[in-house]
C-alpha cells in the first residue's frame, strides 16, 4: 500500500515537473458512501452537492469518489474497504446504518480517516457529525402554528427514531406556543423515501382537515399533493424544494454539509484531523432555513426570523423548560435547557402530543 | 431462420453458451459505458478482472465473492427444487428475512451467556423460521388451492414490515441510544458467525451453501424424491399415476426452499451483516431466482451462476467509485447479462437452420 | 382518536386514484397471461413507462403525448421479453425478473436529467354540473381523464375477451397452444401482440404514477406497484371485472390505513402497514377455497415451439 502510494506520488512529481505546474503533490482522495441514489432530491442529493462543493473548493488538490445506493450491512463494509484500498484518505459514510461497518473498517485502516453521519460511535480515526435539524423544526412549528386555520397540523414521519421524534417535539412545542389550539396528527410512513406512499399520506392528512403538512421523509410528493389540494402549506425537507414556492412551500430546512466537508478535508490536508463529535445547527450553517416566502404574513415572518436569530446567537434553545413528557411527568424545569445526551436519544413525546410512538 | 429441436441438449453448447453470453454482454455493456462517456475497456476490466486479479483489491475481493455468493447459492438451490417441480416460491426474500429475525432473536435471548449451544440453536431457529414462513403459502396451496406465487410474494412485504418493527421494537439494542437496529452479533462471540479461516471469507453460510449443492445433486440424481420432483415438473399427470403425492411434494419443495432461505438469512445476520436493521434485506431472495435459472436449475450450474452474479456485484461496485459510473448502469448491465444468458441458452436445446428447410 | 375526521367520500375518491396505476398494469398483464404467457417484468415496464412518459411530457409540455410515449416505451421493453421468450424460447419467469432489473437500471439512467422537475399537469376532466352533485360528484365525476381511461380499458378488455373472436382466439392460445396452432392460428404472433399490449398498459400505469399521482421523477419510484399488479391478476382469477375489485380493495386498504393512522386509531402502525397484504391474502384464500380446479390459463408460463 504505502509503497504503491509513494510510487504514485513519484510519478505525480514527474508529471508536475513535465508540465511545469506547481500543483500540490500530495493529492487527497475523499470517498463518500451514500445510502440512496444521488437523484433522490433529498438526503443523498445534498450530501452529493456538498461533495461537489469540496471538489470545487480544492480543485486539483482533492479527488472525490462516491458510491450511491449502498445497502447498510455487509455491502457497505465491503464498499468502504474497497474505497480505503483504492487509496482514499478520508471517507464520509452518510447513513446511520453504516455505524458498525464504519467502525470495523476503520480498525483495519488506521491511517484512513472516517466521518460517520448521525451516529454515536467514535474511534481514533472515526469522527461523527450530525445536524441540529430540530432548530429548524422550531421555526417551522412557529410558522405552522401561526398560519393554520383549522388548527390541525399533519406530520409525515419516517421511522420512530430519536432524530424524527426530536423534530416532532420541537415543531409541536413551538406551534403550541404560537397557537394553543393546535393539534398534531402524525403518520408513520415507515420509509425515508417512497413518493407514492408519501403522496397518499399527505392526501389522507389533507382530507382530514390538516392545512399544514410537515414531513420528515425526503421526496417532494407531499408538496405536490398540497399544491393540488390548495390552501395547504408545506415546508421543504432536507432540500429547499423551491419549485413549490411561494405556495404551498413557505419555507424549508436544508442540510448544508459543504462547510463541514470542506473543513474536514482541509484538516486532512493539513494533517490536523482529529476524531470529534460534531453536532452543528443553524449558527454554523449546517442547517439552513430556506427563504420564507411571501405567502407568510409579514409579522409571522418577522417572528420566525427573530426566533432564528435567537437560536443563532445562543440566547434561546428550542428545548427550554418548562416542559413535560407526554405522560405528564416533569422533564425540564422552568428555564432549564435539555442536555445533548437526552436529545440524542430522545424516545418520548412531550406533553400535548397525542398518539403513541410505535415500538 | 428457424429453430429445430435437438433430440438431446447439446453438451458443447451447454458449456459454450455462458461464455458466449458474457462476451455479448461485454460488447453491449461496453457500448452503454461508451455512451456514458467512460472507456468501455477499462469499465469491463474493472468489473470482471479487477475483483479477481487487481493486486490492490483482489486479496480482499476474492474472499468477498464467497461472502456475496453464499446466500444466493443457498437460496437458489432450494428454489431450484421447487421450480423443477412446478412449485413457484417467489417469496424467498421474505423467508430470508424471517430466518434472520428468528436466528437473531434466539441469539439475543441468550445474550450475554457464552454457551456453546447458542449458535447451533440459532441455526435451527433460522431454518425453522424460513420453513414456517414458506409453509404459509405451501399449506394454503395444498389446502385451498391458493396460488403460491402470489401469497409468497405478498408475504415478502409483510416480512419487510416485520423486520423494520423488530429493529425498532423487541430486538432493538437496549444500549443503542434509542437508535434502530439490534445488538451487533459479531460482537457476541457465542452467536457470531465469523470467518472460519481468517482472510478466506469462509463462514458457516459458505459451508452450508457448498453442502446444499452436494445435497441437491444427490437428491436429484440418486433419490426417489428427486425423481418425483423431475417427474412432476415434466408431466404432472404422469407423476400422479407414478404415485407422487402432489400435496406432499409442494410442501417438501416449499419447506426445503424456505428453510434454506431462512438459513441464508440467519448466517447473514450473524455474520457479514451483524445486526437486524430497518432495511436488513437487500434482495438476495429475488436475485436468487435469477441465479437458479442462470444455473439452469442444476446444482453445479447454480454454484457457478452464484459466483458470476457475485462477481458482477463486486466488480460493479469497483466500477462505480473508480470510474464514477452510476449504480443504475451496473443494474442495467446485470440485466443485459441475464438477457444474453437466457437468449443464447436456446442454442443448447435447438439447432438454428438458415433458410427454409424441407417440411417433414 | 377521531374517526369522524375521515370523510368516506374523499376516501373513495382517493382510493380510485391510488388504484389507477395498478388497474392499468394489471389489466395489461391479464391479457398477457390469458394468452398463456407469464411476464414477471411488470415492475420494469412500469418504471420505464414512468420515465418515458415523464421525459416526453416535460419536453413537450403535453401529458397526453407523455402517456402515449409511456405506452410505447413499455411496449418496446415488453417486446424484448417477447423476443426472448417467444422467439428464443427462454424461461419466462427468469426473463421477466431480468426485465425488472434491466428496466429499473435503464430508467434510472434515462432519468438522471429529470430529477427535481415538475411535470405539466394532467387535466381534470370537466364534467360540468355532474361534478357538483353531492357525494357522487366527488367520487365519480371529479377525476383526471386517465382514471376514466383505465376504467374504460377494463371494460374494453372484458368485452374483448368475452364477446369477440379475437378474444376467443387469445384464450384458446392460452388454454392449449398446440391445438390453437393446429387450427392454424399464429401462436407466437398472437402472444407477441398480447405482450406488447401488456407492456403498453404497464407503461401507462407507470406514467400515471410519475405524471399524476406523485407527480415527479425519482429512481425506483414505482416501489413495488408492478408486483402488486401481478398479485391482483391472480387475485382476480384472470377475470377483467375482478381486477377492478382487487385493485380497489388494495388501493382502498392502503389509503384507509393511512387515514386511520392520521385519525389516531390506536392500532399498531406495523399492523396497519401490513394490512393491505394480509387482507389481500385472506380474501384470496376465501375466494379460492371451495372452488375446484385452477382458473389459471392452462398454458401459463409454458414454452411453445412449433415443431412443424
Amino acid at each position: 500500500m504505502i509503497n504503491r502510494r509513494t510510487l504514485l506520488g513519484a510519478t505525480a512529481i514527474l508529471a508536475t515537473i513535465a508540465t511545469g505546474a506547481f500543483a500540490q503533490v500530495d493529492k487527497v482522495k475523499v470517498g463518500f458512501v451514500y445510502v440512496g441514489p444521488v437523484g433522490d432530491g433529498g438526503w443523498t442529493y445534498y450530501h452529493d452537492v456538498a461533495r461537489k462543493a469540496v471538489e470545487e473548493h480544492f480543485g486539483d488538490k482533492v479527488e472525490t469518489v462516491f458510491q450511491e445506493s449502498v445497502p447498510e450491512g455487509a455491502d457497505s463494509e465491503r464498499v468502504m474497504t474497497q474505497m480505503a484500498l483504492s487509496g482514499a484518505n478520508l471517507i464520509f459514510t452518510t447513513s446511520f446504518g453504516y455505524m458498525d461497518p464504519t467502525i470495523n473498517v476503520a480498525a483495519k485502516f488506521p491511517n484512513v480517516k472516517f466521518e460517520h453521519a448521525t451516529g454515536y460511535k467514535t474511534a481514533e480515526n472515526v469522527g461523527v457529525y450530525s445536524a441540529r435539524f430540530y432548530e429548524g423544526r422550531a421555526i417551522q412549528g412557529h410558522i405552522a402554528g401561526r398560519m393554520t386555520k383549522t388548527n390541525k397540523i399533519g406530520y409525515i414521519a419516517s421511522f420512530p427514531i430519536p432524530e424524527v421524534i426530536r423534530g416532532i417535539n420541537s415543531a409541536y412545542a413551538h406551534a403550541k406556543k404560537a397557537n394553543p389550539e393546535v393539534e398534531f396528527n402524525v403518520i408513520w410512513a415507515y420509509t425515508w423515501f417512497d413518493p407514492a406512499k408519501e403522496a397518499d399520506a399527505a392526501k389522507a392528512l389533507i382530507e382530514q382537515g390538516n392545512d399544514v403538512i410537515l414531513q420528515h421523509t425526503d421526496s417532494t410528493a407531499p408538496q405536490a399533493a398540497a399544491k393540488a389540494a390548495g390552501n395547504v402549506i408545506t415546508f421543504g425537507q432536507a432540500a429547499d424544494m423551491a419549485e413549490y414556492a411561494p405556495l404551498p412551500r413557505v419555507s424549508s430546512i436544508i442540510d448544508d454539509w459543504a462547510p463541514y466537508y470542506i473543513a474536514r478535508t482541509q484538516a486532512v490536508i493539513d494533517g490536523t484531523w482529529k476524531s470529534d463529535n460534531t453536532w452543528d445547527g443553524i449558527a454554523k450553517g449546517m442547517v439552513v432555513i430556506g427563504e420564507i416566502s411571501d405567502a407568510v404574513p409579514a409579522d409571522v415572518k418577522e417572528e420566525a426570523l427573530a426566533l432564528k436569530a435567537s437560536i443563532v446567537d445562543g440566547s434561546y434553545h428550542p428545548f427550554t423548560g418548562p416542559m413535560k413528557k407526554q405522560d405528564g411527568s416533569d422533564w425540564l424545569a422552568d428555564g432549564e435547557v435539555a442536555d445533548d445526551g437526552t436529545l440524542a436519544g430522545m424516545n418520548f413525546f412531550i406533553e400535548g402530543l397525542t398518539g403513541e410512538i410505535p415500538n | 431462420m428457424r429453430l429445430e429441436k435437438r433430440p438431446e441438449p447439446s453438451r458443447a453448447w451447454m458449456v459454450a453458451t455462458p461464455v458466449l453470453a458474457v462476451i455479448l454482454t461485454m460488447i453491449a455493456g461496453g457500448v452503454m459505458f461508451a455512451l456514458l462517456g467512460k472507456d468501455p475497456f477499462v469499465a469491463i476490466r474493472t468489473i470482471f478482472w479487477d475483483p479477481l486479479f487487481n493486486e490492490q483489491f483482489a486479496a480482499y475481493s476474492r474472499p468477498q465473492l464467497l461472502v456475496k455468493a453464499a446466500p444466493l447459492i443457498l437460496i437458489a438451490i432450494g428454489l431450484s427444487l421447487g421450480f423443477r417441480a412446478g412449485v413457484w416460491n417467489i417469496g424467498a426474500e421474505g423467508q430470508y428475512i424471517i430466518g434472520a429475525i428468528c436466528g437473531a432473536a434466539v441469539g439475543l435471548a441468550f445474550y450475554p451467556a457464552d454457551l456453546f449451544i447458542v449458535f447451533p440453536l440459532m441455526v435451527l431457529a433460522g431454518a425453522l423460521g424460513g420453513f414456517l414462513w414458506a409453509m404459509i403459502p405451501g399449506l394454503l396451496r395444498v389446502r385451498f388451492g391458493t396460488n403460491e406465487i402470489l401469497v409468497s410474494l405478498l408475504l415478502v412485504y409483510v416480512a419487510e414490515q416485520l423486520v423494520a418493527s423488530m429493529a425498532l421494537g423487541p430486538l432493538r439494542n437496549p444500549e443503542g441510544g434509542g437508535f434502530p437496529g439490534s445488538r451487533n452479533l459479531q460482537q457476541y462471540s457465542a452467536a457470531s458467525n465469523g470467518e472460519l479461516i481468517a482472510g478466506t471469507g469462509m463462514h458457516w453460510g459458505v459451508v452450508a451453501a457448498f453442502i446444499s449443492v452436494i445435497f441437491a445433486y444427490i437428491l436429484l440424481n440418486r433419490h426417489l424424491t428427486g425423481f418425483h420432483i423431475r417427474l412432476a415438473g415434466q408431466s404432472p399427470r404422469a407423476a400422479r399415476f407414478g404415485g407422487v403425492n402432489p400435496g406432499r411434494l409442494v410442501l417438501f419443495c416449499m419447506g426445503v426452499s424456505g428453510a434454506l432461505a431462512g438459513l441464508a438469512g440467519m448466517f447473514e445476520v450473524s455474520g457479514p451483516a451483524g445486526q437486524i436493521g430497518i432495511d436488513f434485506n437487500v434482495g438476495y431472495g429475488f436475485t436468487a431466482i435469477i441465479v437458479a435459472f442462470l444455473g439452469r436449475l442444476h446444482p453445479v450450474g447454480i454454484l457457478l451462476a452464484g459466483l458470476l452474479m457475485a462477481l458482477t456485484y463486486i466488480g460493479g461496485e469497483l466500477a462505480q467509485f473508480m470510474l464514477g459510473l452510476p449504480s443504475a448502469s451496473i443494474q442495467a448491465f446485470q440485466g443485459m447479462l441475464l438477457f444474453f444468458l437466457l437468449a443464447v441458452d436456446m442454442l443448447t436445446n435447438f439447432r438454428v437452420r438458415i433458410g427454409r428447410g424441407a417440411k417433414i | 382518536m377521531n374517526l369522524s375526521a375521515i370523510d368516506p367520500v374523499l376516501l373513495i375518491a382517493s382510493l380510485m386514484v391510488a388504484a389507477t396505476p395498478i388497474i392499468l398494469a394489471a389489466i395489461g398483464e391479464l391479457v398477457v397471461e390469458k394468452s398463456g404467457v407469464l411476464n414477471l417484468g411488470v415492475e420494469g415496464m412500469m418504471i420505464t413507462g414512468a420515465i418515458c412518459g415523464f421525459g416526453v411530457a416535460v419536453e413537450s409540455g403535453s401529458p397526453v403525448l407523455g402517456f402515449a410515449l409511456a405506452a410505447i416505451g413499455g411496449a418496446v421493453l415488453a417486446m424484448l421479453f417477447g423476443l426472448l421468450t417467444q422467439v428464443l424460447l427462454s424461461n419466462q419467469v427468469a426473463t421477466g425478473l431480468a426485465l425488472t432489473l434491466f428496466g429499473l437500471g435503464i430508467s434510472a439512467l434515462i432519468g438522471q436529467s429529470y430529477r427535481g422537475i415538475s411535470p405539466p399537469a394532467t387535466t381534470r376532466l370537466d364534467m360540468g354540473p355532474l361534478s357538483d352533485l353531492p357525494v357522487i360528484g366527488r367520487i365519480l365525476f371529479s377525476h383526471d381523464w386517465m382514471v376514466y381511461f383505465a376504467l374504460a380499458l377494463v371494460a374494453v378488455v372484458w368485452a374483448f375477451l368475452k364477446f369477440t373472436r379475437g378474444g376467443l382466439i387469445l384464450r384458446a392460445v392460452g388454454e392449449n397452444h398446440e391445438a390453437a396452432h393446429a387450427l392454424g392460428y399464429k401462436v407466437v404472433r398472437i402472444r407477441l401482440m398480447a405482450i406488447a399490449f401488456g407492456g403498453a398498459c404497464a407503461g401507462l400505469g407507470g406514467a400515471y404514477i410519475s405524471l399524476v399521482r406523485v407527480p415527479q421523477w425519482t429512481d425506483g419510484m414505482t416501489a413495488g406497484a408492478g408486483w402488486i399488479a401481478l398479485a391482483i391478476v391472480v387475485f382476480a382469477s384472470w377475470r377483467a371485472g375482478r381486477v377492478l375489485l382487487g385493485a380497489y380493495l388494495f388501493g382502498g386498504i392502503t389509503v384507509l390505513q393511512l387515514n386511520l393512522q392520521a385519525a389516531g386509531v390506536p392500532v399498531p402502525v406495523e399492523v396497519l402497514s401490513m394490512s393491505p397484504y394480509l387482507i389481500t391474502i385472506a380474501v384470496l384464500v376465501l375466494m379460492t377455497s371451495g372452488r375446484r380446479g385452477n382458473s389459471a390459463p392452462a398454458m401459463l408460463g409454458r414454452l411453445f415451439h412449433a415443431s412443424s
